[in-house]
């Protein structure tokens, strides 16, 4: 048969849709949801339980559905799995399935899990499977995931793309139902921005499920579609369907997740498949709405028990009737609208149980004057059936039927509001938590406590509505507690709560993590009081005093790929390259990450190993020239009246007097003492400075600089500027550097009496200005030429031609600085190393009577005599290559754990000295020079001699060739 | 993410700043001349209040100043912002 009514809902009856649930095909229409194209099949086993394996049907229509969780497979990757069929739309070839089922929905062996059911009580894993310990991590944690959770996460890379956007508006109001249509009309008239947002896939909340509520004189449905176009006709509102607000952040931020393709079966792929919106709203109007509470009975969770209101729903905008014979319980007067809606339909009511004794509403009568079988003072207190319910228990009385309706009241949404840190009052009449006023903020219409269709619309003339009246939360007065569901996706019976206040627990807090209610991905929305009423019962106290649990963003699942948005690949952390890179990749160039930037490493012949390349290029600078770029160095332009005098208060070193064309290696301290950043710095101009930055300082020196500049000596008249990107570098090292560059090179006398070791001048290389520094990384003779950033390829290519210059990368650059002792802050510093641990005394000018980090530097702490001081390391034996980071001994043969006197901060095989070398911090490291010391390692301990930390050319005589 | 009103220029989300620590510490006019643990103290000792706290932010991919800001630890909220150099 069919279970679709003969018309109405807001479906498209002339349009057939194709899709697919657990292998089988069902034709649905456009409109429907998978629940209710399944429901219109009389499909309500949808899903297996958490725990035990129960079948479960659908339990509501909305977001807050804790049982039919599907997984949807859009092909290629596109994976998603644990969504609410509740809100999935089905398009044609929708392929779905059920989750948690083994093998099938029908026939689940799992669900003789549900036999020893009384040994998986609340908080069983703390207990039941604690012995013996190994067992856990090898038996029986692998076979409890197994059995329990939720869907498979997909394996493959997503393939969607996801976008982001920012918005502000004067009034964001989140839920376009009733309430919130209204308050949007409102904000929308005075012409300020307005956002109105809802999760659905239409407008309209509750009132989609109205049938006989008249507005102002006219339908539900007519009033609904006037408002709608109204909004829509302004040009000042956005409206957003599909959309969730997940997360409520500070200072009125609201996280809005918008499914943009899902629901299509051919999404132009232009589109996103979901956006992030982050919206800054002056005002937020939350109208988020009610969920109806479950009655917790035994066996309340067998498939065709659903909520009244959802059971409306379906049959109102889905034209779906939930079964043939209907049995509702219930505690709320909404419910004789699902039974009234029910039999106006032609659906047979077997019978209405209301707990309240003497309920009266024009519900009741109504229900009465058709002649529904309405019984007073009805407990329901169980069920039965298997794959469908069969029948309900009242006290002693069984009555049949296909489908339970239960109605214990709604429960307003609290979650923005709570998330927003807003605080909550307890309304005894309705018997939830309400919020109370908080800035910034209203919340208006059934998560105000408005249940009442006509509350919610003020101003409007609302006629034809049941006001919800009537509440009960708690297990049901006389049921037995066993099996008595009250979280469902998480399957947590009244008996475990129970429990859990047995055991002691007290605080819900603590019953809620010891139980696990609340914590599935629904986060409560169904069980949340009713979880409360059981404990509050229990322990004698009232449902305020136990309190509310704490809720937290997001609302509803969002995707990863939402909040990921562009961000991923090779955007996650977008990679910066240097002026040269293209030529370097194209050389073949194995390239390392230094900060963000891409560097060339090595420069790999054909067959050749990393060391052999290494090697290779070393040898090449030491004895004819290579060419590098060092155009990732920070660099900051230092201009103004007080340059001078600001590095001079900035630097270890004296700067006044450094002449105009003179380079100077500068030492940079936190107001500490320790050394913070070191580069060369050349003075251009009497009142201008090229400064020079490690490559990973770049940003935090400026800041550095920025800091002391604006707050400490504001008098000063200098600005900074970084110039990093500005230039391109291009370090020419070696002894025939000079030879090498000499015919490209205008305007700048390169003999090294005109133009000696750390100086700079300004000239043309190839016809392009530069800024010439003769320096050296090195130890040999060297230059470094700066040309404007876009010149560098161009000169670099120039350079290149004359076949003299030999590329060498970053690796090979490390060794030649090591073999001269040459530090690198980051290396062999780490925010503990002051300038004498690194023998660099002589870089501090006495004569200065302030810089930053002088006064630390006679910090009793920082003139020990066992601080740990750079020195070389030579292995005994020389083709061993110790390993960076390595810890020092003393002494090997002392009992583990060894102490420790320091650490190897670099090491490397040297090709020019034809052995391996290393740098180290130790303990009173000079003082020991000569001494033999050990690196303990995995399988064998490494005798090293203590040696100064200048492995080549100590004198410096190549630097001044 | 907050929204914090740089005194230059204007309220702007919190991404756009970077936070600088306490504020109204000011650096000793001549350090020389501090006992070691008075120059200690002012290195290291901060206060941590809960509540009212003058701290500094600078508005780093904005106007690059450094400015101060009362801020409340407990609820997050600006009171007030206002130039460096300048009092609360």
């Amino acid at each position: 048969m069919s279970w679709r009514t003969v018309s109405g809902g807001r479906i498209d009856r002339s349009r057939l849709v194709q899709f697919r649930f657990d292998g089988k095909s069902y034709a649905g229409h456009p409109g429907d949801t998978l629940v209710s194209a399944l429901l219109a099949h009389g499909v309500h086993l949808m899903g297996r339980s958490f725990k035990y394996h129960r079948p479960r049907g659908v339990l509501a229509a909305g977001s807050e559905e804790p049982n039919a969780l599907v997984h949807v497979d859009r092909g290629g990757g596109r994976e998603t799995p644990n969504l609410r069929a509740t809100q999935v739309e089905i398009y044609e070839g929708l392929v779905a399935t059920s989750q948690n089922r083994m093998p099938s929905l029908r026939f689940d062996v799992g669900q003789a899990v549900g036999l020893v059911a009384r040994f998986l009580p609340a908080g069983f894993y703390y207990k039941t499977f604690m012995w013996p310990a190994s067992f856990w991590k090898k038996a029986y944690e692998p076979a409890l995931r197994a059995a329990a959770g939720l869907g498979r996460a997909p394996v493959a890379a997503d393939p969607d793309r996801y976008l982001r956007r920012y918005a502000h508006c004067e009034t964001l109001v989140v839920g376009g139902g009733a309430a919130g249509i209204v308050a949007a009309l409102q904000a929308a008239a005075s012409g300020a921005r307005v956002m109105l947002c809802d999760e659905g896939a239409a407008f309209g909340g509750g009132l989609l499920d109205e049938r006989d509520a008249m507005i102002d004189g006219r339908p539900a449905e007519a009033w609904l579609g006037w408002a709608l176009s109204e909004l829509a006709s302004r040009p000042n509102v956005t409206l957003l369907a599909r959309t969730t607000a997940f997360g409520w952040y500070p200072d009125n931020l609201i996280g809005l997740a918008e499914r943009v393709t899902d629901h299509l079966a051919m999404p132009d792929p232009k589109l996103p498949r979901e956006r992030l919106w982050q919206v800054r709203a002056r005002e937020v109007v939350i109208a988020t709405g009610a969920h109806e509470r479950p009655l917790v009975f035994p066996d309340n969770d067998r498939p065709g028990i659903m909520l009244a209101g959802a059971a409306r729903a379906y049959l109102n905008r889905y034209g779906v009737k939930p079964g043939a014979r209907v049995v509702i319980a219930t505690a709320c007067d909404s419910a004789y609208a699902a039974a009234l809606d029910l039999h106006a339909a032609g659906v047979m009511i077997a019978a209405i149980g209301d707990l309240r004794t003497d309920p009266r509403s024009p519900g009741v009568d109504a229900a009465r004057a058709a002649g529904l079988p309405v019984r007073t003072g009805a407990a329901i207190t169980g069920s039965t059936g298997g794959l469908r319910v069969t029948g309900a228990l009242f006290g002693t009385e069984w009555v049949a039927c296909d489908c339970l309706l239960m109605s214990g009241g709604w429960t307003p949404s609290l979650h923005l509001h709570s998330q927003s840190r807003g605080k909550l009052g307890f309304d005894p009449a309705s018997g939830a938590f309400l919020p109370l006023e908080t800035a910034g903020q209203r919340s208006i219409g059934a998560c105000a406590g408005m249940f009442d269709l006509a509350d919610c619309m003020p101003g409007h003339a609302v006629m034809g509505s049941i006001a919800p009246n009537g509440t009960h939360a708690g297990l049901v007065k006389g049921a037995k507690a066993k099996r008595a569901f009250v979280d469902f996706q998480n399957d947590v019976t009244a008996r475990d709560l129970l429990l859990a206040t047995q055991e002691g627990f007290r605080a819900i807090e603590h019953v809620k993590r010891y139980t696990t209610t609340g914590m599935a991905t629904d986060q409560g929305k169904t069980s949340a009081l009713n979880a409360l009423a059981i404990v509050a019962e229990r322990l004698g106290t009232t449902v305020p005093e136990v309190g509310l649990t704490t809720f937290r963003p997001p609302y509803t699942p969002v995707t990863f790929g939402t909040i990921a948005g562009a961000s991923r690949g090779a955007l996650f952390d977008p990679e910066r390259r240097a002026p040269m890179h293209d030529w370097a990749a194209g050389r073949g160039a194995v390239f390392e990450d230094v900060g963000t930037w891409k560097r060339a490493r090595y420069f790999p012949a054909p067959g050749e190993t990393m060391a052999e390349a290494v090697a290779r290029e070393c040898r090449a600078v030491r004895t004819q020239a290579g060419i590098f770029d060092a155009s990732t160095l920070g660099k900051i332009e230092v201009v103004g009246p007080d340059a001078a005098e600001f590095l001079h208060r900035m630097y270890t070193n004296a700067w006044l007097k450094l002449a105009v064309g003179r380079c100077r290696y500068g030492l940079m301290l936190s107001e500490a003492g320790f050394v913070m950043d070191d580069g060369v710095v050349g003075r251009i101009a009497e009142d201008r400075f090229h400064v020079t930055t490690t490559t990973g300082g770049a940003a935090r020196v400026l800041h550095h600089m920025e800091d002391y500049l604006q707050t400490e000596f504001p008098g000063l008249r200098v600005w900074l500027t970084s110039t990093t990107e500005q230039w391109a570098v291009i370090a020419v090292q070696g002894p025939q550097a000079r030879a090498a560059i000499a015919p490209y090179v205008q305007g700048i006398d390169l003999s090294p009496s005109a133009f000696p070791h750390m100086s700079l001048r300004i000239g043309t290389i190839c016809g392009v200005p530069t800024r010439l520094f003769r320096v050296s990384f090195t130890g040999e003779l060297g230059f470094e030429i700066n040309v404007p950033a876009e010149y560098g390829p161009a000169v670099w290519a120039v350079l290149m031609e004359s076949g003299t210059l030999t590329p060498y990368g970053t690796e090979a650059m490390h060794v030649l600085r090591a073999e001269k002792g040459f530090v690198i802050v980051g290396q062999e510093t780490d925010g503990t190393v002051t300038p004498d641990d690194l023998g660099l005394s002589g870089m501090i000018a006495a004569s200065k009577r302030d810089f930053v980090g002088k006064r630390s530097l006679r910090r009793p702490d920082m003139l020990a005599a066992d601080r740990k001081q750079l020195v070389g390391l030579l292995t005994d034996d020389p083709g061993i290559v110790l390993e960076e980071g390595a810890q020092i001994v003393e002494d090997p043969r002392q009992p583990i754990p060894m102490r420790m006197i320091g650490h190897v901060t670099s090491s490397y095989p040297s090709a020019t000295l034809g052995r391996s070398i290393a740098l180290a911090l130790v303990e009173g490291g000079r003082a020991r020079i000569g001494a033999t010391l050990y690196v303990p390692m995995p399988g064998q301990t490494i005798a090293v001699r203590v040696v100064a930390p200048v492995f080549y050319d100590p004198a410096g005589d190549r630097l001044n060739d | 993410m907050l929204v914090i009103p740089c005194p230059h220029c204007g309220p702007r989300p919190e991404n756009e700043f970077r936070y600088a620590g306490e504020a109204h510490i000011a650096r000793p006019a001549d350090p020389e001349a501090l006992s070691d643990a008075a120059w200690a103290d002012f290195l290291y000792m901060r206060g941590n209040p809960k509540g009212r706290h003058a701290e500094r932010w600078r508005h780093v991919h904005g106007c690059g100043r450094f400015f101060n800001c009362i801020r409340d630890t407990v609820t997050d909220r600006i009171e007030r912002t206002y130039p460096a150099g300048t009092a609360p």
